[in-house]
Protein backbone atom coordinates (compact mmCIF):
# COMPACT_ATOMS: atom_id res chain seq x y z
CA UNK A 1 0.00 0.00 0.00
CA UNK A 2 1.46 3.66 -0.80
CA UNK A 3 2.36 5.83 1.74
CA UNK A 4 -0.56 8.48 0.71
CA UNK A 5 -3.38 5.45 0.79
CA UNK A 6 -2.11 4.42 4.22
CA UNK A 7 -2.36 8.40 5.40
CA UNK A 8 -5.92 8.41 4.03
CA UNK A 9 -7.04 4.50 6.00
CA UNK A 10 -5.81 6.04 9.18
CA UNK A 11 -7.53 9.68 9.08
CA UNK A 12 -10.17 7.71 8.35
CA UNK A 13 -10.08 5.95 11.57
CA UNK A 14 -9.46 9.29 13.17
CA UNK A 15 -6.21 9.71 13.30
CA UNK A 16 -4.30 12.39 11.88
CA UNK A 17 -0.87 13.99 11.84
CA UNK A 18 0.29 17.17 10.33
CA UNK A 19 2.84 15.60 7.63
CA UNK A 20 6.05 16.36 8.80
CA UNK A 21 8.30 18.28 6.88
CA UNK A 22 11.00 16.29 6.42
CA UNK A 23 9.20 12.60 5.25
CA UNK A 24 11.29 10.05 6.57
CA UNK A 25 12.09 9.85 10.40
CA UNK A 26 15.57 8.49 9.99
CA UNK A 27 16.87 11.76 8.12
CA UNK A 28 15.08 14.08 10.92
CA UNK A 29 16.75 11.95 13.67
CA UNK A 30 19.87 12.22 11.74
CA UNK A 31 19.41 15.62 11.21
CA UNK A 32 18.42 16.72 14.76
CA UNK A 33 21.85 14.60 15.88
CA UNK A 34 24.03 16.20 13.61
CA UNK A 35 23.22 19.48 15.10
CA UNK A 36 23.70 18.55 18.71
CA UNK A 37 27.24 17.08 18.17
CA UNK A 38 28.23 20.15 16.20
CA UNK A 39 27.13 22.39 18.86
CA UNK A 40 28.99 20.28 21.65
CA UNK A 41 32.37 19.96 19.37
CA UNK A 42 32.01 23.69 18.95
CA UNK A 43 31.69 24.48 22.03
CA UNK A 44 34.63 22.24 23.48
CA UNK A 45 36.45 24.22 20.68
CA UNK A 46 36.80 27.94 22.10
CA UNK A 47 39.49 27.87 24.63
CA UNK A 48 38.85 29.80 27.76
CA UNK A 49 41.60 31.19 29.89
CA UNK A 50 39.88 31.17 33.54
CA UNK A 51 43.06 32.85 35.13
CA UNK A 52 42.44 35.70 32.37
CA UNK A 53 38.56 35.68 33.40
CA UNK A 54 39.39 36.40 36.81
CA UNK A 55 41.30 38.95 36.22
CA UNK A 56 39.16 40.73 33.78
CA UNK A 57 36.03 40.22 35.90
CA UNK A 58 37.24 43.02 38.50
CA UNK A 59 38.47 45.25 35.61
CA UNK A 60 35.12 45.12 34.12
CA UNK A 61 33.27 45.21 37.45
CA UNK A 62 35.23 48.74 37.94
CA UNK A 63 33.71 49.81 34.83
CA UNK A 64 30.06 48.98 35.57
CA UNK A 65 30.98 50.54 38.66
CA UNK A 66 32.23 53.80 36.71
CA UNK A 67 28.33 53.92 35.94
CA UNK A 68 27.20 54.36 38.96
CA UNK A 69 29.31 57.62 39.15
CA UNK A 70 29.40 58.67 35.74
CA UNK A 71 31.38 62.32 35.18
CA UNK A 72 29.90 64.61 33.54
CA UNK A 73 31.82 67.56 34.25
CA UNK A 74 35.43 67.18 34.12
CA UNK A 75 35.71 66.49 30.34
CA UNK A 76 32.06 68.59 29.17
CA UNK A 77 33.78 70.49 26.78
CA UNK A 78 35.02 67.18 24.77
CA UNK A 79 31.65 65.67 25.18
CA UNK A 80 29.86 68.44 24.20
CA UNK A 81 31.92 68.49 21.12
CA UNK A 82 31.80 64.76 20.55
CA UNK A 83 27.99 65.11 20.54
CA UNK A 84 27.60 68.32 18.05
CA UNK A 85 29.74 66.53 15.48
CA UNK A 86 27.56 63.48 15.90
CA UNK A 87 24.58 65.02 15.65
CA UNK A 88 25.40 67.17 12.72
CA UNK A 89 27.24 63.81 11.05
CA UNK A 90 24.14 61.90 11.84
CA UNK A 91 21.45 63.76 10.04
CA UNK A 92 23.31 65.15 7.37
CA UNK A 93 24.70 61.58 6.14
CA UNK A 94 21.11 60.52 6.91
CA UNK A 95 19.69 63.32 4.57
CA UNK A 96 22.00 62.83 1.75
CA UNK A 97 22.00 59.14 2.22
CA UNK A 98 18.39 58.79 1.74
CA UNK A 99 17.70 61.02 -1.12
CA UNK A 100 20.78 59.03 -3.33
CA UNK A 101 18.61 55.56 -1.81
CA UNK A 102 15.55 56.50 -3.36
CA UNK A 103 16.50 56.75 -6.77
CA UNK A 104 18.62 53.16 -6.13
CA UNK A 105 15.59 51.53 -4.17
CA UNK A 106 13.15 52.37 -7.55
CA UNK A 107 15.16 50.97 -9.50
CA UNK A 108 16.16 48.28 -7.37
CA UNK A 109 12.45 46.98 -7.93
CA UNK A 110 12.14 44.45 -10.37
CA UNK A 111 8.30 45.93 -11.09
CA UNK A 112 9.75 49.36 -12.08
CA UNK A 113 12.58 49.35 -13.96
CA UNK A 114 13.71 47.11 -16.80
CA UNK A 115 16.72 44.31 -16.12
CA UNK A 116 19.91 46.37 -16.93
CA UNK A 117 18.89 49.89 -14.37
CA UNK A 118 17.86 46.45 -11.64
CA UNK A 119 21.03 44.88 -12.07
CA UNK A 120 23.04 48.31 -11.26
CA UNK A 121 21.23 49.39 -8.55
CA UNK A 122 21.31 45.72 -7.37
CA UNK A 123 25.01 46.03 -7.02
CA UNK A 124 25.51 49.31 -5.81
CA UNK A 125 23.30 48.31 -3.11
CA UNK A 126 25.35 45.04 -2.78
CA UNK A 127 28.48 46.59 -2.52
CA UNK A 128 27.40 49.18 0.32
CA UNK A 129 25.85 46.33 2.32
CA UNK A 130 28.73 43.90 2.60
CA UNK A 131 31.06 46.35 4.16
CA UNK A 132 30.36 46.47 7.44
CA UNK A 133 30.45 50.47 8.23
CA UNK A 134 33.82 50.34 10.89
CA UNK A 135 35.58 49.06 7.03
CA UNK A 136 34.38 51.44 5.12
CA UNK A 137 35.23 54.06 7.97
CA UNK A 138 38.79 53.13 7.71
CA UNK A 139 38.80 53.80 3.86
CA UNK A 140 37.30 56.81 4.03
CA UNK A 141 39.77 58.25 7.11
CA UNK A 142 42.46 56.90 5.18
CA UNK A 143 40.65 58.96 1.86
CA UNK A 144 40.17 62.58 4.09
CA UNK A 145 42.22 61.89 7.12
CA UNK A 146 40.33 62.17 10.57
CA UNK A 147 37.48 63.97 11.13
CA UNK A 148 33.59 63.99 11.19
CA UNK A 149 33.53 64.61 7.11
CA UNK A 150 34.97 61.09 7.06
CA UNK A 151 32.65 59.65 8.88
CA UNK A 152 29.46 61.66 7.42
CA UNK A 153 30.64 59.93 4.29
CA UNK A 154 30.60 56.21 5.72
CA UNK A 155 27.43 56.96 6.65
CA UNK A 156 26.05 58.53 4.14
CA UNK A 157 27.15 55.37 2.12
CA UNK A 158 25.76 53.11 4.34
CA UNK A 159 22.27 54.37 4.37
CA UNK A 160 22.09 54.02 0.76
CA UNK A 161 22.47 50.14 1.04
CA UNK A 162 20.14 49.91 3.38
CA UNK A 163 17.46 51.79 3.00
CA UNK A 164 17.40 51.50 -0.96
CA UNK A 165 16.86 47.84 -0.01
CA UNK A 166 14.48 47.88 2.30
CA UNK A 167 12.71 50.67 -0.43
CA UNK A 168 12.89 48.02 -3.19
CA UNK A 169 11.43 45.53 -1.23
CA UNK A 170 8.45 47.06 -0.49
CA UNK A 171 8.31 48.45 -4.04
CA UNK A 172 7.80 45.24 -5.00
CA UNK A 173 5.28 44.20 -2.61
CA UNK A 174 2.65 47.15 -3.71
CA UNK A 175 -0.72 46.59 -5.05
CA UNK A 176 -0.17 46.49 -8.54
CA UNK A 177 -4.08 47.06 -9.18
CA UNK A 178 -3.25 50.74 -8.08
CA UNK A 179 -0.37 50.84 -10.72
CA UNK A 180 -2.18 49.23 -13.48
CA UNK A 181 -5.33 52.01 -12.40
CA UNK A 182 -2.80 55.14 -12.54
CA UNK A 183 -1.12 53.42 -16.11
CA UNK A 184 -4.50 52.97 -17.70
CA UNK A 185 -5.72 56.48 -17.23
CA UNK A 186 -2.69 57.80 -19.92
CA UNK A 187 -0.11 58.62 -16.63
CA UNK A 188 3.40 59.15 -17.18
CA UNK A 189 6.30 57.21 -15.36
CA UNK A 190 7.17 59.78 -13.09
CA UNK A 191 3.12 60.30 -12.78
CA UNK A 192 2.85 56.88 -11.94
CA UNK A 193 5.56 56.69 -9.20
CA UNK A 194 4.16 59.83 -7.74
CA UNK A 195 0.16 58.76 -7.75
CA UNK A 196 0.20 54.88 -7.24
CA UNK A 197 3.80 54.23 -5.93
CA UNK A 198 4.74 56.66 -3.38
CA UNK A 199 1.41 56.91 -1.23
CA UNK A 200 2.07 53.23 -0.88
CA UNK A 201 5.56 53.45 0.51
CA UNK A 202 5.43 56.95 2.07
CA UNK A 203 4.66 55.09 5.60
CA UNK A 204 7.29 52.94 5.22
CA UNK A 205 10.09 55.15 3.98
CA UNK A 206 9.39 57.58 6.26
CA UNK A 207 9.67 55.15 9.40
CA UNK A 208 12.68 53.49 8.11
CA UNK A 209 14.11 56.71 7.45
CA UNK A 210 13.57 57.61 11.04
CA UNK A 211 15.01 54.19 12.19
CA UNK A 212 18.07 54.62 10.10
CA UNK A 213 18.80 57.93 11.79
CA UNK A 214 18.74 56.29 15.22
CA UNK A 215 21.24 53.70 13.51
CA UNK A 216 23.24 56.23 12.26
CA UNK A 217 23.94 57.91 15.48
CA UNK A 218 24.81 54.79 17.12
CA UNK A 219 26.88 54.03 14.29
CA UNK A 220 28.82 57.44 14.88
CA UNK A 221 29.72 56.46 18.02
CA UNK A 222 31.71 53.17 16.41
CA UNK A 223 33.26 54.87 14.10
CA UNK A 224 34.37 57.45 15.73
CA UNK A 225 36.74 54.81 17.46
CA UNK A 226 38.41 54.16 14.50
CA UNK A 227 38.99 58.03 13.66
CA UNK A 228 35.86 59.53 11.78
CA UNK A 229 35.25 62.19 14.45
CA UNK A 230 31.94 62.67 16.76
CA UNK A 231 31.25 61.33 20.03
CA UNK A 232 32.82 57.73 19.18
CA UNK A 233 35.94 59.92 19.24
CA UNK A 234 35.43 61.19 22.67
CA UNK A 235 34.31 57.68 23.92
CA UNK A 236 37.56 56.00 22.59
CA UNK A 237 39.84 59.26 24.35
CA UNK A 238 38.46 58.16 27.67
CA UNK A 239 38.70 54.89 27.42
CA UNK A 240 42.34 55.09 26.67
CA UNK A 241 43.03 57.38 29.09
CA UNK A 242 40.88 55.14 31.02
CA UNK A 243 38.77 57.45 32.63
CA UNK A 244 35.57 55.18 32.83
CA UNK A 245 33.32 57.54 34.76
CA UNK A 246 33.68 59.80 31.55
CA UNK A 247 33.17 56.96 29.06
CA UNK A 248 30.08 56.19 31.19
CA UNK A 249 28.90 59.80 30.71
CA UNK A 250 29.18 59.78 27.04
CA UNK A 251 27.71 55.87 26.96
CA UNK A 252 24.54 57.46 29.35
CA UNK A 253 24.39 60.22 27.14
CA UNK A 254 24.01 58.00 23.57
CA UNK A 255 21.58 55.57 25.31
CA UNK A 256 19.33 58.34 26.47
CA UNK A 257 19.28 59.83 22.53
CA UNK A 258 18.84 56.57 21.22
CA UNK A 259 15.56 55.93 23.34
CA UNK A 260 14.67 59.59 22.87
CA UNK A 261 14.79 58.72 18.53
CA UNK A 262 12.99 55.32 19.27
CA UNK A 263 10.16 56.71 21.04
CA UNK A 264 9.71 59.62 18.45
CA UNK A 265 10.03 57.41 15.12
CA UNK A 266 7.51 54.75 17.00
CA UNK A 267 4.91 58.27 17.19
CA UNK A 268 6.00 58.96 13.93
CA UNK A 269 5.44 56.08 12.34
CA UNK A 270 1.80 55.41 13.90
CA UNK A 271 0.70 59.30 12.84
CA UNK A 272 1.85 58.71 9.61
CA UNK A 273 -0.06 55.33 8.63
CA UNK B 1 -15.78 52.44 -32.35
CA UNK B 2 -13.78 49.86 -31.09
CA UNK B 3 -12.82 46.99 -33.23
CA UNK B 4 -11.02 43.72 -32.62
CA UNK B 5 -9.35 41.83 -35.21
CA UNK B 6 -8.11 38.30 -34.53
CA UNK B 7 -6.93 39.13 -30.89
CA UNK B 8 -4.99 36.68 -29.74
CA UNK B 9 -2.75 36.68 -26.33
CA UNK B 10 -0.61 33.70 -25.59
CA UNK B 11 1.20 34.21 -22.44
CA UNK B 12 4.73 33.46 -22.19
CA UNK B 13 4.17 30.15 -19.62
CA UNK B 14 2.63 29.30 -22.99
CA UNK B 15 -1.24 29.61 -22.20
CA UNK B 16 -3.42 30.44 -24.97
CA UNK B 17 -5.64 33.11 -23.25
CA UNK B 18 -7.12 34.56 -26.12
CA UNK B 19 -7.88 32.70 -29.68
CA UNK B 20 -8.22 34.68 -32.51
CA UNK B 21 -11.33 37.08 -31.22
CA UNK B 22 -13.03 38.86 -33.50
CA UNK B 23 -15.23 41.83 -32.35
CA UNK B 24 -16.85 45.09 -32.76
CA UNK B 25 -18.59 47.65 -30.54
CA UNK B 26 -20.76 50.44 -32.26
CA UNK B 27 -20.85 53.49 -29.59
CA UNK B 28 -23.09 53.93 -26.87
CA UNK B 29 -23.39 50.27 -26.66
CA UNK B 30 -23.10 48.40 -23.24
CA UNK B 31 -21.43 45.04 -23.84
CA UNK B 32 -21.37 42.03 -21.58
CA UNK B 33 -18.47 39.88 -21.41
CA UNK B 34 -19.49 36.65 -19.54
CA UNK B 35 -17.72 33.56 -19.01
CA UNK B 36 -15.87 31.01 -16.62
CA UNK B 37 -12.94 32.43 -14.41
CA UNK B 38 -10.00 31.85 -16.58
CA UNK B 39 -12.07 32.37 -19.91
CA UNK B 40 -9.81 35.31 -20.73
CA UNK B 41 -12.14 38.08 -19.79
CA UNK B 42 -9.76 40.06 -18.36
CA UNK B 43 -7.21 39.39 -20.57
CA UNK B 44 -9.26 40.25 -23.64
CA UNK B 45 -9.76 44.00 -21.91
CA UNK B 46 -6.12 44.71 -20.66
CA UNK B 47 -5.05 43.99 -24.59
CA UNK B 48 -7.55 46.52 -25.31
CA UNK B 49 -5.91 49.29 -23.48
CA UNK B 50 -2.63 47.38 -23.67
CA UNK B 51 -1.88 46.86 -19.91
CA UNK B 52 -1.54 43.06 -21.56
CA UNK B 53 0.51 43.12 -24.78
CA UNK B 54 -1.31 41.06 -27.35
CA UNK B 55 0.82 37.96 -29.11
CA UNK B 56 -1.06 38.65 -32.48
CA UNK B 57 -4.12 40.49 -33.83
CA UNK B 58 -5.34 44.41 -34.11
CA UNK B 59 -7.67 46.58 -31.57
CA UNK B 60 -8.31 49.48 -33.35
CA UNK B 61 -10.19 52.47 -31.08
CA UNK B 62 -12.08 54.45 -34.03
CA UNK B 63 -9.57 54.90 -36.57
CA UNK B 64 -6.13 54.67 -33.72
CA UNK B 65 -5.10 51.19 -34.32
CA UNK B 66 -3.70 50.87 -30.91
CA UNK B 67 -1.77 47.78 -31.03
CA UNK B 68 0.85 49.58 -33.68
CA UNK B 69 1.13 52.79 -31.26
CA UNK B 70 4.63 53.84 -29.23
CA UNK B 71 4.55 53.72 -25.66
CA UNK B 72 4.13 57.86 -26.34
CA UNK B 73 1.45 57.31 -28.55
CA UNK B 74 -0.16 54.77 -26.29
CA UNK B 75 -0.30 57.12 -23.33
CA UNK B 76 -2.51 59.86 -25.18
CA UNK B 77 -4.88 56.79 -26.32
CA UNK B 78 -5.44 55.35 -23.22
CA UNK B 79 -6.96 58.84 -22.17
CA UNK B 80 -9.71 58.24 -24.64
CA UNK B 81 -10.50 54.46 -22.70
CA UNK B 82 -11.90 54.96 -19.00
CA UNK B 83 -11.16 51.80 -17.00
CA UNK B 84 -12.78 51.02 -13.90
CA UNK B 85 -11.63 47.57 -11.78
CA UNK B 86 -12.67 44.44 -9.72
CA UNK B 87 -11.64 45.51 -6.38
CA UNK B 88 -11.74 49.37 -7.51
CA UNK B 89 -7.63 49.93 -7.67
CA UNK B 90 -8.09 53.06 -6.29
CA UNK B 91 -5.19 54.79 -4.17
CA UNK B 92 -5.93 53.86 -0.88
CA UNK B 93 -4.02 56.76 0.85
CA UNK B 94 -4.91 59.76 -1.37
CA UNK B 95 -8.24 61.54 -0.62
CA UNK B 96 -11.25 60.73 -3.15
CA UNK B 97 -10.39 63.95 -5.04
CA UNK B 98 -7.36 63.35 -5.66
CA UNK B 99 -8.05 59.35 -6.68
CA UNK B 100 -10.40 61.69 -9.17
CA UNK B 101 -8.49 63.62 -10.05
CA UNK B 102 -5.86 61.10 -11.14
CA UNK B 103 -8.32 60.35 -14.33
CA UNK B 104 -6.84 63.84 -15.39
CA UNK B 105 -3.11 62.50 -15.85
CA UNK B 106 -2.80 61.76 -19.06
CA UNK B 107 -3.82 64.92 -20.06
CA UNK B 108 -1.48 67.03 -17.75
CA UNK B 109 2.06 67.46 -17.07
CA UNK B 110 4.03 65.63 -14.23
CA UNK B 111 4.55 68.89 -11.98
CA UNK B 112 1.28 70.29 -12.60
CA UNK B 113 0.01 66.41 -11.18
CA UNK B 114 2.70 66.28 -8.74
CA UNK B 115 1.83 69.87 -6.95
CA UNK B 116 -2.10 68.68 -7.50
CA UNK B 117 -2.10 72.12 -9.29
CA UNK B 118 -5.00 71.03 -11.62
CA UNK B 119 -6.50 73.94 -14.13
CA UNK B 120 -10.00 74.89 -12.42
CA UNK B 121 -12.34 73.58 -15.31
CA UNK B 122 -10.86 69.92 -14.21
CA UNK B 123 -11.31 70.54 -10.64
CA UNK B 124 -15.26 71.52 -11.46
CA UNK B 125 -15.67 68.69 -13.87
CA UNK B 126 -14.13 66.20 -10.98
CA UNK B 127 -16.19 67.89 -8.30
CA UNK B 128 -19.57 67.39 -11.05
CA UNK B 129 -18.69 63.78 -11.57
CA UNK B 130 -18.27 63.65 -7.68
CA UNK B 131 -21.82 65.08 -7.36
CA UNK B 132 -23.32 62.81 -9.98
CA UNK B 133 -22.08 59.58 -8.16
CA UNK B 134 -23.31 61.02 -4.83
CA UNK B 135 -20.10 61.25 -3.40
CA UNK B 136 -19.42 65.63 -3.19
CA UNK B 137 -19.38 65.77 0.31
CA UNK B 138 -16.43 62.78 0.69
CA UNK B 139 -13.93 64.74 -1.36
CA UNK B 140 -11.37 65.16 1.62
CA UNK B 141 -11.62 61.67 2.63
CA UNK B 142 -9.06 59.25 2.36
CA UNK B 143 -10.11 56.42 -0.09
CA UNK B 144 -9.78 53.54 2.45
CA UNK B 145 -12.40 55.20 4.32
CA UNK B 146 -14.90 54.54 1.81
CA UNK B 147 -17.19 51.60 1.71
CA UNK B 148 -16.82 49.00 -1.17
CA UNK B 149 -19.95 50.78 -3.62
CA UNK B 150 -18.09 53.89 -2.30
CA UNK B 151 -15.27 53.45 -3.47
CA UNK B 152 -16.28 51.85 -6.72
CA UNK B 153 -18.43 55.07 -7.77
CA UNK B 154 -15.45 57.12 -7.07
CA UNK B 155 -13.23 54.41 -9.51
CA UNK B 156 -16.71 55.55 -12.30
CA UNK B 157 -15.97 59.55 -11.16
CA UNK B 158 -11.90 58.81 -12.27
CA UNK B 159 -12.90 56.74 -15.15
CA UNK B 160 -15.29 59.59 -16.70
CA UNK B 161 -12.67 62.22 -15.89
CA UNK B 162 -10.78 61.02 -18.83
CA UNK B 163 -13.69 62.18 -20.60
CA UNK B 164 -13.28 58.65 -22.46
CA UNK B 165 -14.70 56.85 -25.23
CA UNK B 166 -15.21 53.50 -24.21
CA UNK B 167 -15.04 52.13 -20.76
CA UNK B 168 -13.32 49.17 -19.81
CA UNK B 169 -14.71 47.63 -17.20
CA UNK B 170 -13.22 44.49 -15.33
CA UNK B 171 -15.83 42.70 -12.93
CA UNK B 172 -17.08 45.78 -11.48
CA UNK B 173 -19.61 43.87 -9.01
CA UNK B 174 -17.05 41.02 -7.89
CA UNK B 175 -16.53 42.27 -4.39
CA UNK B 176 -19.65 43.91 -3.67
CA UNK B 177 -22.97 42.77 -2.05
CA UNK B 178 -26.00 42.07 -4.71
CA UNK B 179 -27.43 45.49 -3.54
CA UNK B 180 -24.89 47.17 -4.15
CA UNK B 181 -23.65 45.58 -7.26
CA UNK B 182 -27.21 46.28 -9.16
CA UNK B 183 -27.01 50.15 -8.32
CA UNK B 184 -23.53 50.35 -9.83
CA UNK B 185 -24.54 48.46 -12.82
CA UNK B 186 -27.20 50.72 -13.04
CA UNK B 187 -25.06 53.40 -12.38
CA UNK B 188 -22.41 52.53 -15.46
CA UNK B 189 -25.45 51.63 -17.65
CA UNK B 190 -27.27 55.05 -17.00
CA UNK B 191 -23.75 56.97 -17.57
CA UNK B 192 -23.30 55.25 -20.71
CA UNK B 193 -26.44 56.12 -22.19
CA UNK B 194 -25.55 59.91 -21.08
CA UNK B 195 -23.21 60.52 -22.22
CA UNK B 196 -23.29 57.80 -25.47
CA UNK B 197 -20.10 55.50 -24.25
CA UNK B 198 -19.44 52.67 -25.37
CA UNK B 199 -18.64 49.83 -22.90
CA UNK B 200 -17.32 46.06 -22.25
CA UNK B 201 -18.22 44.54 -19.12
CA UNK B 202 -16.67 41.90 -17.55
CA UNK B 203 -19.05 40.31 -15.63
CA UNK B 204 -19.70 36.65 -14.17
CA UNK B 205 -22.98 37.54 -12.76
CA UNK B 206 -25.16 36.46 -15.67
CA UNK B 207 -28.39 37.94 -14.31
CA UNK B 208 -27.15 41.27 -13.64
CA UNK B 209 -25.50 41.23 -17.54
CA UNK B 210 -29.00 40.27 -18.98
CA UNK B 211 -30.26 43.17 -16.74
CA UNK B 212 -27.93 45.96 -18.10
CA UNK B 213 -26.10 44.96 -21.03
CA UNK B 214 -27.53 45.46 -24.62
CA UNK B 215 -25.20 42.63 -25.63
CA UNK B 216 -24.08 39.59 -24.53
CA UNK B 217 -20.27 37.74 -25.40
CA UNK B 218 -19.70 34.63 -24.19
CA UNK B 219 -15.93 33.68 -24.10
CA UNK B 220 -15.14 29.95 -23.40
CA UNK B 221 -10.87 29.19 -22.83
CA UNK B 222 -10.00 31.86 -24.95
CA UNK B 223 -12.75 31.66 -27.94
CA UNK B 224 -15.64 33.31 -28.71
CA UNK B 225 -18.53 31.32 -28.58
CA UNK B 226 -21.43 33.23 -27.91
CA UNK B 227 -22.49 36.79 -29.31
CA UNK B 228 -25.83 37.91 -28.89
CA UNK B 229 -28.53 39.82 -27.19
CA UNK B 230 -29.18 39.54 -23.45
CA UNK B 231 -33.09 37.32 -24.22
CA UNK B 232 -31.25 34.66 -26.34
CA UNK B 233 -29.64 33.75 -23.69
CA UNK B 234 -31.13 30.23 -22.64
CA UNK B 235 -29.50 26.68 -20.82
CA UNK B 236 -28.43 25.89 -24.23
CA UNK B 237 -26.56 28.92 -24.62
CA UNK B 238 -25.25 29.05 -21.06
CA UNK B 239 -23.88 25.50 -21.84
CA UNK B 240 -21.74 26.43 -24.29
CA UNK B 241 -20.09 29.25 -22.15
CA UNK B 242 -20.10 27.52 -18.69
CA UNK B 243 -20.31 24.04 -19.41
CA UNK B 244 -23.02 21.56 -18.50
CA UNK B 245 -25.23 22.65 -15.50
CA UNK B 246 -28.75 22.32 -14.39
CA UNK B 247 -29.68 26.23 -15.88
CA UNK B 248 -33.30 25.47 -15.28
CA UNK B 249 -32.70 25.86 -11.72
CA UNK B 250 -31.50 28.79 -10.28
CA UNK B 251 -30.95 27.67 -6.75
CA UNK B 252 -30.88 24.26 -5.32
CA UNK B 253 -34.49 24.81 -3.91
CA UNK B 254 -35.83 25.51 -7.17
CA UNK B 255 -37.59 28.37 -5.74
CA UNK B 256 -36.50 31.01 -8.01
CA UNK B 257 -37.64 28.77 -10.87
CA UNK B 258 -36.41 28.77 -14.43
CA UNK B 259 -35.10 32.45 -14.66
CA UNK B 260 -33.02 31.02 -17.37
CA UNK B 261 -35.80 29.52 -19.12
CA UNK B 262 -36.43 30.47 -22.79
CA UNK B 263 -40.09 29.96 -22.93
CA UNK B 264 -39.95 32.99 -20.14
CA UNK B 265 -39.45 36.21 -22.15
CA UNK B 266 -36.77 37.96 -21.03
CA UNK B 267 -39.06 41.02 -19.72
CA UNK B 268 -41.23 38.63 -17.85
CA UNK B 269 -37.96 37.34 -16.53
CA UNK B 270 -36.53 41.20 -15.89
CA UNK B 271 -39.47 41.98 -14.29
CA UNK B 272 -39.67 39.09 -11.53
CA UNK B 273 -35.84 39.97 -10.68
CA UNK B 274 -36.38 43.63 -10.02
CA UNK B 275 -39.90 42.71 -7.70
CA UNK B 276 -37.32 40.48 -6.39
CA UNK B 277 -34.69 42.85 -5.48
CA UNK B 278 -37.16 44.96 -3.85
Amino acid sequence: MTEHAERLQRAASGVWRRPPLIRDWRYRLALALAVLVYLVLASWSVEVNWTRVAEGASRGLNFLGAFLQPDFTSRWRDIQQGLLESLTMTLTSTVIGILLAIPVGIGAARNMAPLPIYLFCRSIIAISRTFQEVIIAILFVVMFGFGPLAGMITLAFATIGFMAKLLAEDIEDIDERQVEAIRATGGSWLQLMNYAVQPQVMPRLIGLSLYRLDINFRESAVIGIVGAGGIGATLNTSLSRYEYDTAAAVLLIIIGIVMMTEYLSGYVRKWVQ
Amino acid sequence: MLTLKQLTKRYTTGDKALTSVSLEIPAGQVAALIGPSGAGKSTLIRCVNRLVEPTEGQVFLGDTELTGLSSRQLRRARRRMGMIFQEYALIDRLTVMENVLSGYLGYTGFWRSYFRRYPQPVVQQAFKLLQRVGLENFIDKRADALSGGQRQRVGIARALLQSPEILLVDEPTASLDPKTSRQIMRLIKELCVERQLAAIINIHDVQLAQLFADRIIGLRAGQLVFDGQPEQLDAEILTRIYGEEDWNHASESGDVEEVMDPSVSQNHAQVTLRAASV
